[in-house]
């Protein structure tokens, strides 16, 4: 495990960070990455490359930059008019930061999901009908077939065949949760974002969406912020952790939760610091 | 970046596991000063107490092991939390066997009671007093955290090897010089395998502290 130890950042020994590479194929290539909410530096050269098809957990405390990063990779950052962003995020061959960037094919490719479950005010099969709408899927055969195989990767079609034409908030929590996983999946996304998904979720349906995650995995690149750390232990393979702006240390779960090279990630991990 | 105190419950019942793993090793330590003791004085009474400390050992074992498996299950510990109690997990099974081994020699000393003695003892108390130190040193590492030691206990061991090895000939010399002295050379023959065999143990508290401090595995027999 000590091979594949590099320092990112070689000529500065100052931002030398505990950082394994990951071993297989990289999804998305971030390079000094850095976020400005007005005057205050959100995100501090942050560089790390994002394994595809793995599950990859931000850990941080509250306020250390986890969040920015994960709305930099699908530019919602864009919308808070303080924000300022420069450096590259490569994702198939484009930087997603570059300025000619269309946010709406963007925004297909990297799907998001929040803390709190968002279903529109419609039906469950308009909810998740109306990325492929909006993409220009109108045939009603076709919306069908999307719709039943995007509930059915989110798991939660058996639970609502019979009934997708009742309303979205008809659904507990939980089912919400995955409904707005298969929204996200409907337009065939390559990486999916995950916002504390299950932080409002009860400890079940908290597993199902971890579950969920697991099997999806063999398809997307699911990146994961989340204040659980027992959760970025159970569902990822990779995590990285972030403090105050920048990233200190990445690499396989394991090593992060049993051996972390970083003082400053054992004492997260191990709850010594607040 | 300030460090506070966030984990002050879990940090106290951590310490106490620490502290309990000591006593349990220092039980250990007096049944083994005993069982050599009484092997060489040819104390019975001795012995005994020492068989009774037995219970007392496997008393610590189940506690700890109880509060490692609670501390693992409610506390859901990381890194080298995680490190320290599964390192705990293993060391008390280690420490658990050592007080088996001076039960053994407890149980040896009082058959060799009845026999005139056929030698005088000087190497098996050598060896005792060598593993009682290991095993001190050892635990002291672990609660210490101090992986400093662990290279002197390797070389304890292999010093008790060598003594083991020399106590087995001197016993084989000794019954095929006088074949009556077979039942007692073997006693002492196996006394001095299970003082052997309780440095190895102790190897294994060596390797199990390496891990905990430094995430890497490191055979050191």
């Amino acid at each position: 495990m000590v091979a594949d130890v590099e320092l990112m950042h070689k000529d500065d020994p100052m931002n030398a960070r505990a950082y394994a590479a990951p071993a297989g194929d990289i999804c998305l290539s971030v390079k000094n990455l850095n976020v400005w909410y007005g005057d205050s530096l959100a995100l501090k050269n942050i560089s790390i490359d994002i394994p595809s098809k793995e599950i990859t957990a931000l850990i941080g405390p509250s306020g250390c930059g986890k969040s920015t990063f994960l709305r930099s990779i699908n530019r919602m950052n864009d919308l808070i008019p303080s924000a300022r962003t420069t450096g590259e995020i490569w994702l198939d061959g484009e930087d997603i930061l570059d300025q000619g960037m269309d946010v709406v094919r963007l925004r297909k490719n990297v799907g998001m999901v929040f803390q709190r479950p968002n279903p529109f005010p419609k039906s469950i099969f308009d909810n998740v009908a109306y990325g492929p709408r909006v993409h220009g899927v109108n045939d009603r055969r076709e919306l069908a077939m999307i719709v039943e195989k995007s509930l059915r990767r989110a798991a939660i079609w058996d639970e609502v065949k019979d009934e997708l034409h009742k309303s979205a908030f008809d659904l507990s929590g939980g089912q919400q949760q995955r409904l707005c996983i298969a929204r996200a999946l409907a337009v065939e996304p390559k990486v999916l974002l995950m916002d504390e998904p299950a932080s409002a979720l009860d400890p079940i349906s908290t597993l199902k969406i971890e579950e969920l995650m697991r099997e999806l995995k063999n398809e997307i690149t699911i990146v994961i912020v989340t204040h659980n750390m027992q959760q970025a232990a159970r569902v990822s393979s990779y995590t990285g952790f972030f403090l105050m702006g920048e990233l200190i240390e990445f690499g396989p779960s394991t090593t992060i939760f049993t051996t972390p090279r970083d003082k400053r990630t054992e004492d997260y991990v191990t709850g010594r610091f607040g | 970046m300030d460090t506070v105190q966030t984990r002050h419950s879990f940090d106290e019942e951590l310490q106490q596991m620490k502290q309990d793993i000591l006593k349990m090793g220092s039980v250990v330590e007096e049944m083994l000063a005993g069982a050599v003791k009484a092997l060489r004085e040819r104390d019975k009474n001795l012995a005994d107490e020492v068989i009774a400390k037995d219970d007392i050992v496997d008393e610590y074992n189940l506690n700890i092991e109880q509060t490692c498996l609670r501390l693992l299950a409610l506390q859901q510990p990381m890194a080298r939390d995680l490190r320290t109690i599964a390192a705990a997990l293993y060391i008390i099974k280690d420490v658990e066997r050592m007080g088996d081994y001076a039960l053994d020699i407890a149980k040896a000393a009082k058959k060799l009671a009845d026999y005139e003695p056929i030698t005088q003892l000087i190497k098996i108390p050598r060896m005792a007093e060598i593993v009682q130190k290991m095993l001190r040193d050892s635990l002291r590492a672990y609660v210490n955290h101090d992986i400093e030691v662990i290279s002197e206990i390797a070389q304890e061991d292999d010093e008790v090897d060598i003594l083991y090895r020399q106590v087995r000939d001197g016993m084989i010399g000794l019954i095929k010089d006088n074949p009556k002295s077979a039942a007692q050379a073997v006693e002492l023959i196996l006394a001095a395998r299970y003082l052997e065999r309780i440095a190895d143990h102790i190897t294994n508290i060596g390797e199990r502290i390496s891990y905990m401090e430094t995430g890497h595995l490191r055979e050191l027999h």
